[in-house]
């Protein structure tokens, strides 16, 4: 089981995957935006999504958990 | 003189327009947003009122509301600010259908640059160097491949509505140009509404220095030299300054007579910043046209003794040029670095609450700063949350004051870029005035 985390504060942009979705390690899992920049958070493991912590709109902290993948 | 304007704008630069409108005795009306109800500009403004919620399309571009308040409070005239309306044809268009006075210049000017594809082809009718490249919208990857080829890379894809670093990259090959060209479009049609794109050739090793101009609605057009800036990340500045460490001085009145030619061409008013590449060899290339007051005005108002705000208003309310060429000198040399809210290695965004702000007091240095001690950034705008700029007869001296003052700068609660900025001000190469564009790609490389 891995924790997939926000590397930086900002609101939860868009959600690109499902809970229960199969994902490939590369995969962006969501797309956080802050100050003008999107950054895309990639899942680094492969696996299924376990549980999605966050919906679009919500804020984040640095370090938060975004999802959870088995 | 206008005796009340409204200021279309947020922090740093919104408390900026309001010190000099006290000056003049002029009252301001600020606008904010639900995020900014603790800012500094909010409580400066003789009057303040919300307009909408934290997003800028809700509040800062609801131009419908900006307008109301404008008329309900008798604001005669809008100061813009940088960035959000401030190059928006159709919020100017729309001023000047309600006889509100648009302080900057007419829609027509601000449509013209507004297209940096327009730009490219009216400067070089106007016989201002241009970097090689396309003037004609570039419609496909097929076509692009093909110019870049005849050009040779690096080439520079491009929005021609891009701004503030978005919609632009540098392509080395073949293999990159696919995924750029279309990424890029389709983040410019994003953000800007319009996806049309063309090519740059790369200027290698260049520097980004820009000429401030001001010009009246008589005709009268005057440079107030160049600020070098290009110490960038993401196609953003971080460190400005005036003079430039590179120009000669017969390189500066060529740049300057350019400018002054572009801004004619145009029939300009107001104050306006002509953005060159500048080679190693000190041949200078037009990149864009900014139609509006720029973020790192204050080095050029520490070197010339002129408030470019005070001169907008003026000119906006009709008043002659109270000065000519001649009559402008260059006075020491004076360097900004601007304080983002950003992790310092990674660059990344760092909004947050902020718990001690203390800018350092000191002299030959100057703050222009958007938050307090109880202020919390918000992830909705910019990061820059304050500007520090030093200044002192030499290039040398400015940067001492500057490295000393970033030293001292207390900001708790948020990471803030200011290490990195202490580094790069104390590094050789900037040290040694060797400020390219390429500056921290390379810095970084180095660390």
């Amino acid at each position: 089981m891995t924790e997939v985390k926000a590397n930086m504060a900002g609101n939860v942009w868009k959600v690109l995957v499902n809970e229960g979705d199969s994902i490939d390690s590369s995969q962006d899992v969501v797309i956080l935006e802050s100050m003008k920049m999107e950054i895309p958070i990639a899942a680094e493991v492969s696996g299924t999504v376990k549980e999605l912590k966050v919906k679009e709109e919500d804020f984040v902290n640095e370090g938060d958990v975004i999802a959870i993948i088995e | 003189m206008f005796t009340k304007i409204l200021i279309a704008n947020r922090g740093e630069i919104a408390s900026r327009v309001i010190r000099t409108c006290h000056n003049l005795n002029i009252k301001t009306v600020a606008i904010y947003s639900e995020a900014d109800f603790e800012a500094p500009f909010v409580k400066e403004a003789d009057e303040s009122f919300l307009i909408g919620g934290p997003k800028v399309n809700e509040s800062y571009l609801n131009v419908d509301e900006i307008v109301k308040v404008a008329k309900d409070t008798g604001a005669e005239a809008v100061h813009p600010g940088y960035g959000l309306l401030s190059e928006n044809t159709d919020f100017a268009k729309r001023l000047e259908a309600e006889g509100i006075v648009f302080i900057g210049p007419d829609s027509g000017a601000i449509n013209k640059m507004g297209s940096k594809l327009t730009a490219r082809q009216t400067m070089e009718n106007a016989g201002v160097p241009i970097i090689p490249g396309t003037n004609e919208p570039v419609e496909s990857v097929e076509v692009a491949r093909k110019i870049a080829n005849d050009i040779g890379y690096p080439i520079m894809v491009k929005a021609s509505h891009g701004g503030g670093g978005i919609g632009m990259q540098i392509v080395q090959d073949g293999t990159e140009l696919e995924k750029a060209f279309e990424s890029n479009s389709r983040r410019a049609e994003q953000f800007f509404g319009n996806g049309t794109m063309f090519i740059e050739k790369v200027i290698e090793d260049a520097h980004h220095v820009e000429i401030q101009i001001l010009a009246d609605q008589y005709g009268n057009t005057v440079h107030l030299f160049e600020r070098e800036c290009s110490i960038q990340r993401r196609h953003q500045k971080i460190i400005e300054e005036a003079p430039s460490p590179l120009l000669s001085e017969s390189t500066r009145q060529h740049m300057g007579d350019a400018a002054i030619k572009a801004a004619k061409a145009i029939h300009y008013k107001n104050a306006g910043t002509i953005e060159f590449l500048v080679d190693e060899s000190q041949n200078f290339y037009f990149l864009e046209m900014n139609t509006r007051l720029q973020v790192e005005h204050p080095v050029t108002e520490q070197i010339t003794g002129i408030d470019l705000v005070e001169e907008q208003l003026k000119i906006a309310y009709g008043e002659k040029l109270s000065f000519s060429q001649k009559d402008l000198t260059i006075n020491g040399h004076a360097i900004e670095a601007r304080i983002y809210a950003e992790d310092p290695k990674t660059f990344f965004p760092s909004p947050g609450q902020i718990t001690a702000f203390n800018p350092p007091i000191g002299t030959n240095i100057r703050h222009d700063v958007g938050v307090n001690s109880d202020y919390k950034v918000t992830p909705y705008y910019d990061p820059m949350i304050a500007k520090l700029i030093a200044y002192g007869e030499t290039r040398s001296e400015a940067i001492n004051y500057l490295i000393d003052a970033l030293i001292d700068y207390e900001v708790e609660g948020i990471k803030t870029n200011i290490p990195f900025l202490i580094d790069v001000a104390k590094s050789k190469a900037f040290n040694e005035g060797d400020t390219r564009t390429s500056f921290i790609q390379e810095f970084m490389i180095k660390q």
